[in-house]
């Protein structure tokens, strides 16, 4: 590679600022993926050696759907940390962080239908429309398979960038209503101090964009005139 | 209603061992059992106490014999000591299930009085030390069944709440008791939370209270009761779900109106007085048809089917004859 940009080279240097961005480590990667699976791997283990506490099922559910919650939080927090720190680099990382939320939410899923319901697709049909919270949270899961589904690159050239752009753009929706889920699982015990932080962390990275965005119009409005 | 005749404290006080003396047998028993002779002794000197159950050797122990009331005693497996310890709801001390592990240390179980007053016509504030000799300390082994869908078997220690009730005399006017907790923010961390409105208030109609499967309980597993799980007195109705048995009870109350309950103030369409176990009538927010038994056997266990009135329907069905109980639920 170095081989090829020879030629340009003072050009190169120029565009890469800094020139050695730690998140263009050939290991950060690979360190990631490992990263985002240790909760999973610390729940594996306590359900092996049976030390998730009494109610070993409801600390795997209740687990999995936490993991979630902040998987999603990171996947946002991508775009808007990538311009605060001005590492573009950090783009390469929002497909991964995407995909654990997605592989957390069917854990969270699956947990929820095998360790509560035994896999019994009828108990499962009568039980999530009777709590508004489980509807909810369901909903926010059906609808993260179109986004998961469509995450490799010959799905965006089939789509194409802007349609696969506003198909993507679900995600804000999923976020509130992920949110609303835990808000209204707590509410029963009116305990919302952790529903509060991730209420804090997701307003602030929407409202970010909401600004952006914002501001982007009015730029372009000024622009027109 | 049909009341026995008061007849005082049936046992002899001189059956009663005092506790310096059988906390110092314990030594003596522990001692020997460091022996091979010793061992096998304390194992026949184990028969003769009463408590049934293995003690875990955390608290103060408190004897008790078998219960012969019909009901009392379930062959189902207990909970383990461990569990029935450290998942618990109390809201005073926070609403997450291991907060009260956390914080309920802090809870000071002596001095403790309970006043016992309204329609009585013998009201009385009770020491904790005058209660627990009330009557003879029974063990029962009990179902708990909490609203929330999940259940125990816990081996309680105490008697029949009626033993007490008999002895203060309700008048005609008591139709219903009012059990009033303690709420002391000292050493009460979460009595600022909004959840519920302090004290924690619970009720029972009078034939409620006055059945023998209602147990007024001092101790768990042989021992007296840690402070998670209501020390120093507390009570249990095993057919109603869990958060009707109050814990670390102040006041008794004989009332003439059914009691404003902490949960039916808090949340009426979902909680109302009764809250008998009730595989049939749903919570609104969930179903009520099957509960996950704590600590048994594995993960992946099947939730199991919930009884009516928590499998005590033929001790107490006659209770609610006649009553519509998806109405009166």
């Amino acid at each position: 590679m170095s081989a090829v940009l020879e030629p340009d080279r003072p050009v190169a240097r120029a565009r890469r600022a800094p020139p050695r961005s730690p998140w263009l480590h050939p290991a950060a990667k690979p360190l990631l993926f490992a990263l985002s699976l240790l909760p999973f791997a610390s729940l594996l283990h306590g359900a092996w050696t049976d030390s998730l506490g009494p109610n070993p099922a409801e600390a795997l559910i209740r687990g999995t759907g936490d993991w979630t919650l902040r998987f999603l939080c990171l996947t946002l927090a991508v775009t808007p940390l990538r311009e605060w720190t001005g590492q573009p680099a950090l783009a390469r990382w929002r497909r991964m962080l995407g995909l654990f939320t997605f592989f957390y939410v069917v854990l969270h899923f699956l947990a929820y239908a095998w360790l509560d319901m035994g896999f019994d697709p009828q108990a499962i049909a009568r039980d999530i429309p009777k709590r508004p919270f489980a509807l909810v949270g369901f909903t926010a899961f059906l609808l993260l398979l179109p986004l998961a589904a469509t995450s490799f690159n010959r799905a965006i050239k089939a789509l194409g960038a802007a349609r696969w752009q506003a198909l993507h753009r679900l995600v804000y929706l999923i976020a509130g209503l992920a949110l609303l889920h835990f808000f209204w699982m707590r509410a029963a015990k009116n305990n919302f101090a952790e529903v509060a932080v991730y209420a804090a962390v997701l307003g602030v990275l929407l409202g970010w964009r909401a600004l952006r965005r914002m501001r982007r119009t009015r730029a372009r409005t000024a622009a027109a005139r | 209603m049909h009341f026995l005749q008061d007849r005082g404290f049936t046992l002899p006080s001189s059956e009663i061992t005092p506790r310096a003396v059988y906390e110092d047998r314990r030594r003596c028993l522990r001692l020997m059992a460091g022996g091979v002779a010793g061992a096998a002794l304390a194992a026949w000197a184990g028969r003769e106490a009463m408590a049934q159950m293995q003690r875990p050797g955390k608290l103060a122990p408190l004897p008790a014999q078998r219960s012969a009331v019909p009901g009392a005693m379930t062959m189902e497996k207990p909970t383990a000591y461990a569990d029935v310890t450290s998942y618990n709801n109390f809201y005073e001390f926070g609403t997450d299930k291991s907060d009260p592990g956390a914080n309920a240390h802090r809870l000071k179980t002596r001095p403790w009085t309970v006043a016992v007053e309204g329609e009585v016509s013998k009201p009385k504030v009770y020491d904790i030390d005058e209660l627990l000799k009330l009557a003879p300390q029974e063990e029962r082994i009990y179902r708990l069944r909490c609203v929330e869908g999940w259940s125990m078997v816990i081996p309680w220690v105490g008697y029949s709440l009626a033993e007490l009730v008999r002895r203060v005399e309700p008048t005609g006017n008591a139709k219903y008791v009012e059990f009033v907790t303690q709420a002391d923010p000292k050493s009460m961390s979460h009595l600022d939370s909004r959840v519920l409105e302090w004290p924690y208030v619970e009720g029972l109609r009078l034939d409620e209270a006055m059945h023998p499967l209602a147990l007024l309980a001092f101790g768990l597993y042989g021992e007296v009761l840690p402070n998670v799980n209501g020390a120093p007195v507390r009570l249990v109705v095993p057919w109603k779900y869990g958060f009707k048995s109050g814990k670390s009870i102040v006041k008794i109350r004989f009332v003439d109106k059914e009691p404003r309950t902490a949960w039916v103030k808090a949340a009426p369409k979902e909680y109302g007085f009764y809250s008998n176990v009730n595989p049939k009538v749903d919570h609104p927010r969930w179903s009520q048809a099957t509960e996950r038994r704590i600590g048994e056997d594995g993960l992946f266990k099947k939730r199991r089917p919930t009884l009516m009135f928590n499998g005590y329907e033929s001790q107490v069905g006659q209770l609610y004859a006649g009553m519509d109980l998806a109405r009166q639920f």
